[in-house]
């Protein structure tokens, strides 16, 4: 038996993380140009659109241009689509079609590794997929600056909370059909709803409040923040709103999948 | 007493109005290949899942390698290998690439990994197809890098479930080869089959299963003695004459089934006088299979 002595077995322990993780890294192998390339072509597409349309009508919101304000709008759009798809349709192909999650759970991996495992390597990836819409719009004319360094950080919170709500909707849903429902009823209004192209004060007020509760706002004001000058006692709560809505969503989705992996 | 790799007692488990395993015991001494038998839907799988935690059960006492299941599941996990019935495999991922990840799923230290994925290779005679993606391989190469997956890191016990299931004969033949060679060298083995032939040439001991519960458990030749006796004579004819046979024989006390071409009166030794025609033959662990699970599968 060759096994290290200390290896003590008990909750959300690294060595299981790390082999669920391992085993994301090297599937990633096979696929990873094609994820690339939509992530880096996505909000390119996004900015040429927005920035050559709208910015012919709207050359300023607030007190910066409208590239600067959509280039760093767009980091939360490519945070939620880098992390929230990947985990509803990976998670429910996992379990439903490849049965991948039977063969991690028949080893030393509980559910709520497995989860944390998911969600740490997609928030990985939108972490850095996030950063992908600041270098483009940096061609377009946005002024690079000290406090972007702390994007990726940011976008590595929110991603792990989309993560986590992806996780939890494939762990609740019947068929992947029903996907359809939660895209058009709370990811397309996230990320439209979020202050990414227009503001939010310019919005009713209902709308404003919906702005605020959703966690891809904060996502939206602390990058740009992060970008163009802090605002200590908002950025406060920016941050407690992700990493509350993170937490939040990695417990219900460990426990949405525990219900439909253990029976 | 040879210490026990699993031991289950009294365990139950509903899916609400089904009762899926109905107080079920069942032990694998360690060094043992145990067989699993019984007809689809009997609980077969469900104890197997069971045996990793992925299923809980309502009540009894489930024991794996001295661990209590399912607080203990973890530890047992560590040490079992599982072989599932439907393949998991990654399968844009290499032969090694697959073994590479379970042994880290499995923990295996830095040093110990290159040497494990060489020895499952071996073992599974991959080694040359080690490059090779998964879904490039024939069914019989996948299963036996299922095999080979489940023993990256020296499992105590394996678990399979349905090892063989869907594989043309002389695709199973060899993985037969692959189970008893496993056992020879002391690991302990519990198989789940519906494949009579496959129990009786690889399990030391079986338990048959029906609706959710072990109806017997013996040496394979012990329980065909004991239920079918040692000689078998098929009658075959048309439905009319097989039922006047299965009457006459019922009437003078000869257990009888049918396979569904004849009626085979079991246990006729010493009977030779009064017997119709037939063709005689050995008795067999099917025999047992069928008079003990019914002749219909619900």
């Amino acid at each position: 038996m060759s096994r290290r002595p200390n290896n003590r077995l008990g909750r959300l322990e690294r060595s299981a993380i790390q082999g669920v993780l391992v085993r994301e890294i090297t599937n990633f192998g096979s696929f990873w140009r094609s994820t690339t390339f939509a992530s880096t072509v996505d909000p390119t597409i996004y900015l040429l659109a927005f920035g050559f349309g709208f910015g012919t009508l709207v050359s300023r919101v607030g007190e910066l241009d409208y590239v600067e304000f959509v280039g760093t709008g767009i980091v939360a759009t490519a945070v939620l689509f880098s992390s929230v798809f990947p985990a509803m349709f990976g998670t429910f192909v996992k379990y439903q079609y490849q049965r991948t999650y039977d063969a991690i759970l028949a080893a030393p991996v509980d559910t709520e590794e497995l989860v944390t495992g998911e969600a740490l390597w997609i928030a990985m990836r939108a972490g850095t997929y996030g950063n992908v819409p600041l270098l483009v719009a940096m061609v377009f004319g946005l002024d690079p600056s000290l406090g972007m360094l702390l994007v990726p950080f940011i976008a590595f919170i929110a991603g792990f909370g989309w993560a986590c709500f992806g996780i939890m909707i494939a762990g609740l849903l019947k068929s992947i059909d029903n996907f359809n429902y939660v895209t058009s009823t709370v990811i397309t209004p996230t990320f439209l709803v979020a202050g990414t192209f227009f503001p939010l004060s310019g919005l009713p007020d209902w709308a404003q409040v919906l702005g605020n509760v959703n966690p891809l706002h904060h996502c939206v004001e602390l990058v740009r923040h992060a970008a163009f000058g802090w605002d200590p006692s908002h950025d406060a709560g920016h941050l407690a709103a992700l990493v509350a809505f993170a937490i939040v969503m990695w417990r219900l989705a460990i426990r949405a999948l525990e219900r439909k992996l253990i029976n | 007493m040879p210490a026990l790799a699993i031991r289950l007692r009294s365990v139950v488990k509903r899916y609400g109005e089904i009762v899926a395993v109905d107080g079920l015991d069942l032990d694998v001494p360690e060094g043992t290949c145990v067989g699993l038998l019984g007809p689809n839907g009997a609980g077969k799988s469900t104890t197997m899942r069971m045996l990793t935690a992925q299923t809980i059960a309502d009540s009894g006492e489930l024991e794996v390698l001295g661990f209590t299941l399912p607080r203990e599941s973890k530890q047992a996990r560590a040490l079992c290998g599982v072989v599932p019935q439907m393949d998991n495999l990654d399968t844009t991922l290499t032969v090694e690439q697959n073994l590479r990840v379970f042994a880290h799923l499995y923990r295996l230290g830095r040093n110990e990994r290159r040497e494990a994925i060489e020895r499952a290779l071996q073992v599974s005679n991959l080694t040359e197809r080690r490059a090779s993606k998964a879904d490039e391989l024939s069914g019989g190469m996948r299963r036996r890098l299922l095999i080979a997956r489940a023993l990256v890191h020296r499992p105590r016990l394996l678990l399979m479930d349905e090892p063989t299931v869907g594989l043309d004969p002389q695709v199973r033949q060899e993985l037969w080869a692959l189970i008893d060679q496993l056992r020879s060298e002391g690991t302990s083995i519990l198989m789940s089959t519906h494949y009579i032939e496959e129990a009786q040439r690889l399990a030391d001991t079986v338990t048959i299963m029906a609706h959710g519960s072990a109806v017997a458990t013996g040496r394979p030749r012990e329980l065909v003695v004991q239920h079918a006796g040692r000689d078998v004579l098929e009658v075959y004819g048309p439905p009319a004459r097989l039922a006047e046979v299965e009457g006459e024989a019922v009437a003078s006390g000869v257990r009888t089934r049918r396979t569904g071409t004849s009626v085979a009166l079991l246990g006729i030794e010493g009977r030779d006088g009064e017997l119709p025609e037939g063709v005689r033959r050995s008795a067999n662990l099917e025999d047992v299979f069928v008079l003990l699970t019914g002749e219909e599968v619900a």
